[in-house]
């Protein structure tokens, strides 16, 4: 279908980019990868009066290690993520992420920032992040501020950025030593979004669970943490039965929508199955 | 500012229009420019009948703005044979029966192609990797796979040996 009409813009710096935000406020949105965007103004979901594109603003896209955090720019593309040897080897819920966020087509214009500002618990990224306890780095007029990702998600498609405000960078804090972390999705087909998928990231000592962060894709209006399924891990020695009790209160914790994808019993089924495999496979990194 | 004047190079050619800023690049290609190879599947961003390059990096035409094409780069179908000469991607799908009725079958090329060109030998998972974002509902994808390999084979026979280091 055919979008709406709107004033469309190109800023070539940040500083433009936030000045066009401050000029038109509420009329504005702000077109990153296009790939969540673009589809709904197609079917008019969405129709902003203007569009700010980011993508003329160079230093935006990048993988690095700073700090002891991984620092992703928000413009990196969700391919360069498959290409990071940086993610594929130390930081495995991501790597596990980007192999499965829509089809590697979509994945060469779609972005990290993107793909988490707008706040869709549909999409793979707010899982991940959430289960890292990652950072959002948001830049406004005032300046940049650090959003703990626990406070970023706050309803459907509404995140904690301000109207006037551009999340230009993710930090991903270095998981520790005997830690692992893997992302479970499935769909009905590559390309659809989650039946339902899990992000997990633990800490070991022995077989003991030391710390734990779980969280859920597209079962749930806001993207979530399962943080009962957390305490069932935290401080026990990891049996099958700790795990399937993970997965039983990870699956109670969701609130899944029934549509083509499944019914709301079957979702929750799979989100118990899906937390557990990933639980699973987060252990066995861990002890690698 | 909803009417913008946009400068992209096609298959080598530049050219310079005035475009709507909702005009999605597919349309563009299609109507402005007559290049009626890029195809028009679905209205989700699913299918991939729409795949062009765009300054190196297959895109799905749909789901981007042409004005967010402007500078840039594109390749589409019809820029695929050189010089009258198929390129052994479109033998391929000749050889080896890899379409049907044909509708997906520029997209797959554009996905192909790109493939082949950061993976000159991919397995056939790659492959089907690969090809994931672009959906055939003729061919059950065994011909289209074997087609991106007969292709594979044909550019590495007929590259000039790599000299070891």
């Amino acid at each position: 279908m055919i979008p709406g009409e709107f004033d469309y813009y190109s800023p070539g710096t940040l500083a433009e980019a936030l000045s066009l935000l401050r000029q038109h406020g509420s009329d504005a949105k702000l077109l990153a990868g296009g790939q969540s965007l673009i589809p709904a103004m197609r079917f008019r979901l969405s129709m902003p009066a203007v569009l700010i594109d980011l993508n003329g603003i160079e230093g935006l896209e990048y993988v690095r290690e700073d700090n002891g955090h991984l620092a992703i720019g928000a413009m990196t593309r969700e391919s360069a993520l498959e290409d990071s040897s940086l993610v594929q080897n130390r930081f495995h819920v991501l790597a596990d992420a980007a192999r499965v966020i829509a089809d590697p087509v979509v994945r060469n214009r779609a972005t990290v920032g993107g793909n988490i500002a707008h706040a869709d618990p549909a999409n793979d990224h707010p899982a991940v992040m959430l289960a890292y306890n990652a950072e959002v780095i948001a830049l406004g007029p005032n300046g940049t501020r650090a959003i703990p990702i626990d406070r970023f998600f706050v309803d459907l498609f509404q995140s904690d950025l301000a109207e006037n405000e551009i999340l230009t960078e993710i930090r991903i804090p270095q998981p520790g030593a005997n830690s692992g972390g893997a992302y479970v999705k499935m769909e009905r087909k590559v390309g659809d979004y989650a039946i339902a998928a899990a992000a997990v990231q633990l800490t070991l000592n022995g077989d003991t669970c030391t710390s734990a962060r779980i969280a859920l894709t597209n079962v749930n209006p806001v993207p979530m943490r399962a943080t009962n399924a957390e305490q069932t891990l935290v401080g026990q020695v990891i049996t099958d039965e700790v795990i399937e009790a993970a997965g039983v209160a990870a699956a109670a914790a969701c609130d899944p929508s029934p549509d083509l994808r499944g019914s709301i019993a079957y979702k929750r089924d799979m989100t118990r199955v899906l937390t557990k495999r990933a639980i699973r496979q987060a252990m066995e990194r861990a002890k690698s | 500012m909803s009417k913008h004047t946009i400068t992209v190079t096609v298959n080598g050619q530049a050219t310079t229009q005035e475009v709507d800023s909702r005009l999605l690049l597919v349309h563009f290609i299609r109507e402005d420019l007559s290049l009626t190879g890029t195809h028009i599947g679905c209205d989700t961003s699913s299918c991939g009948a729409c795949t062009v390059s765009m300054n190196g990096q297959t895109v799905k035409s749909c789901t981007v703005f042409a004005v967010q094409a402007n500078g840039a780069s594109l390749e589409t179908i019809e820029g695929v044979a050189q010089g009258g000469q198929l390129h052994p991607l479109q033998e391929g799908f000749w050889e080896k029966h890899g379409l049907q009725c044909g509708y997906c079958t520029p997209g797959m090329i554009m996905s192909a192609k790109h493939l082949l060109s950061k993976n000159a030998d991919p397995s056939e998972t790659e492959i089907r990797q690969a090809i994931s974002g672009n959906l055939c509902r003729c061919t059950g994808y065994n011909k289209i796979v074997e087609a991106v390999q007969y292709a594979a084979a044909k550019i590495n026979e007929t590259a000039p040996e790599e000299v070891p280091a």
